[in-house]
């Protein structure tokens, strides 16, 4: 009895929310790829579109979140998040009912999809619940706002923790903390220990320290030389966003989101695209390639490989790629390139 | 190229010559302000230098006050960057950010252009950037109220963000240029940056003939590494403004080529764009000193000595595009010393023409 073959053959149920505008056709690309791809994945499809509870307080359909709970690792399309007054963000509610605390944007140069940037190989790992984004501002007097900025000890330790574990678990070299703690002694100087003390207990891993302009000014220049970037939350928005500029923009990047107790929802972060919804226009690589991100963090190796590089391959080819990477083929066809690419494979 | 400021140089005395505060800063500080120095006088330029040290590694605000103090005399100066250690305590303050709001220098003025001469992946860039220099996320305001918890205060006022966006369309309008786009992150901080993008609203309505618009601070990172063009004049608050400025100077080719200036109501700080000590090249002859002689430049307008600093302006450009004698910062193989030598040739022929 093989243990890792009955791992391999194991079903794994994963929660799958497909979103608004062109969530749903996305998600079908993408489970019509898996499907040909043999990936022993089962999807359990949710709605998350928030609803009040008792006391008028807004929260996702419990069934959405006992789902989550019970499959750990979750699937997500783009979301709208309505203009009601009060209506939380969907993507906030989602953070905190599942205490996402890290966001993770591994951004690779896809070949065959040119940009100035070629090389890129590094990933951004943000932490994603406090920070800037705390929410807590206040008039002082009329014409004079205070925004704050939090940064504790154990979000700190958290996010620098988890930056060492991954790079651990996925061999990359190096881990670089940024920071502003020049000029923000206190906040990023504690974020700042917090990294230090865990690149102690990793003593593997190079660790590196780097203001944040300097990485702004060197990774335009040259984004070769990072690898993987751990920062609070407002640095992490701004630099996983230039990064996925450096790629080809969202509609090519991917995105993960780690909670604690084990909840990992793995997302495409561009928008729903409303113009083009319905269409078979959109484009499903940033969906398909978080999915891929997901399956190496469920340990399944070989079919993100396989899927991965079929995707890559018809880019690079060319031949039938949507508008957004320079053809003119419809979201199916591009899709059925990729499942005929990975049934050759076997 | 003429910097607009809104203060009045102040005049020269003793016998028609400028005296201007020098704060050599660490790092590649130093040797480049000498090199300054040393282009000034060979080019007869009637400015006098009033050294002023600034020592990183003591604690005490001495020599910082100095400094504000000698710049409150002169009304100019030229800096190189003064390291923040980290080791010190976090009452420590940043002296450059201590001189900034010292001296009430509220516009950090950043013109980013793309030079023929050096090679870069994006081409015709020309942005103009405008950032706020004095509050917002560098109000040092932070406090640990419970223990493992901080916090950290930015602040935005009605008053500061109406005096920069106003400078931001009065620069926009001296310059012509046609658009000005205001970066903030006001979908979260809706306070904040919300008062932010109001009082540019405010003031983009006095100027009909100048297009307003306004971009998330991530988008425009994205939009500016894969399409810098469509950028003419950016106004921002301090962080975003910290951030945008270096990856605009990265896109014409790096941190030793783009000069910046720091602009109050009654003083004017010139240095370069970016910042940067550059402790790990300092000393080896190898820094690019074009953004430190291009802020000189800059200075020598703001003095109107404007013939002086068209002359060594062009020596420096000319060095850099048709020479093309680059330091290795931009590809090339020159020291610091043969580009200076080159700017001096070029300099000395055209005075004997």
């Amino acid at each position: 009895f093989c243990s890792s073959t009955w791992l391999k053959n194991a079903i794994q149920t994963v929660t799958l929310i497909p979103g608004d505008g062109i969530g749903p056709e996305i998600s079908s690309a993408v489970m019509k790829i898996f499907e040909a791809a043999q990936a022993p994945i089962k999807w359990e499809k949710r709605n998350v579109t928030a609803i009040q509870g008792p006391g008028g307080k807004w929260m996702i359909p419990p069934d959405a979140k006992e789902s989550m709970d019970r499959n750990k690792i979750g699937l997500k399309g783009p979301l709208n998040t309505p203009i009601a007054a009060g209506h939380p963000s969907m993507n906030l509610l989602l953070r905190k009912t599942f205490d996402l605390y890290a966001n993770v944007r591994p951004c690779v140069s896809i070949e065959g999809y040119k940009t100035p940037y070629t090389d890129v190989n590094l990933v951004t790992i943000r932490e994603n619940t406090e920070g800037e984004y705390s929410g807590i501002e206040h008039v002082i007097v009329d014409g004079v706002v205070q925004s704050i900025k939090l940064i504790t000890e154990q979000a700190s330790q958290r996010i620098a923790e988890y930056a060492f574990e991954y790079a651990r678990n996925n061999q990359r070299a190096s881990v670089t903390a940024v920071h502003k703690a020049n000029i923000m002694r206190m906040s990023d100087g504690l974020f700042l220990r917090k990294c230090r003390e865990a690149a102690e207990k990793h003593k593997d891993v190079k660790f590196t320290e780097m203001y944040l302009d300097t990485v702004c000014l060197n990774m335009v220049q040259d984004p070769t030389q990072f690898d993987v970037l751990v920062m609070p939350n407002l640095y992490g928005d701004i630099l996983s966003d230039l990064c996925a500029g450096l790629i080809g923009g969202l509609g090519v990047t991917p995105s993960g989101n780690i909670g604690t107790n084990g909840v990992a929802i793995f997302e495409s972060v561009h928008g729903t695209a409303p113009d083009i919804a319905g269409k078979d226009m959109a484009n499903p690589t940033a969906l398909l390639l978080s999915a891929v991100m997901m399956l190496r963090h469920m340990g399944l190796h070989g079919h993100a490989k396989k899927i991965e590089a079929a995707c890559f391959d018809t880019i690079r080819e060319k031949k039938v790629v949507t508008k957004d990477l320079g053809g003119n083929s419809k979201c199916s066809e591009f899709t059925d390139a990729i499942c005929q690419r990975v049934k050759d494979m076997d | 190229m003429c910097e607009m400021s809104i203060l009045q140089p102040p005049p020269a005395k003793y016998g028609g010559r400028h005296t201007v505060t020098l704060i050599p800063g660490d790092g590649i500080g130093p040797e480049l302000l000498n090199h300054v120095r040393e282009v000034f006088r060979f080019s007869c330029v009637p400015v006098d230098f009033e050294v002023v040290h600034v020592n990183s590694a003591v604690e005490t605000e001495d020599d910082i006050s100095n400094a504000i103090t000698a710049i409150r005399r002169n009304g100019v100066a030229l800096k190189g960057n003064i390291e923040t250690k980290h080791t010190m305590p976090p009452s420590v303050k940043s002296r450059n950010s201590v001189l900034r709001t010292s001296l009430d220098l509220y516009a950090n003025v950043m013109h980013c252009q793309s030079l023929p001469g050096v090679q870069t992946r994006h081409k015709n860039i020309d942005i103009m950037i405008i950032r706020e220099n004095t509050e917002g996320e560098y109000s040092s305001l932070e406090h640990e109220s419970v223990s493992g918890v901080v916090e950290s205060l930015k602040i935005i006022t009605r008053n500061n963000s109406l005096r920069i966006a106003d400078y931001a369309f009065r620069l926009a309008r001296e310059k012509g240029r046609r658009r000005v786009t205001a970066v903030h992150k006001a979908n979260i901080m809706k306070l904040a940056d919300g008062l932010f993008l109001q009082c540019c609203r405010e003031v983009a309505s006095g100027y009909p003939d100048i297009t307003f618009d306004s971009m998330i601070v991530d988008n425009t990172t994205m939009q500016l590494v894969s399409k810098p063009q469509q950028f003419d004049v950016m106004v921002m608050p301090n962080l975003y403004g910290n951030v945008v400025s270096n990856v605009c100077a990265g896109l014409v080719g790096g941190p030793g080529l783009v000069p910046g200036a720091n602009y109050g109501r009654d003083y004017a700080v010139f240095e370069t764009a970016t910042r940067n000590t550059g402790k790990s090249i300092a000393n080896k002859n190898i820094a690019n000193p074009t953004a430190v002689l291009l802020a000189s430049c800059m200075m020598l307008d703001h003095l109107k000595l404007y013939d002086y600093a068209s002359l060594i302006r062009n020596a420096v450009l000319t060095t850099m595009n048709e020479t093309r004698l680059h330091t290795a910062d931009i590809g090339g193989q020159g020291t610091t010393s043969e580009v200076v030598q080159s700017v001096m040739r070029i300099i000395q022929i055209k005075i004997f023409n």
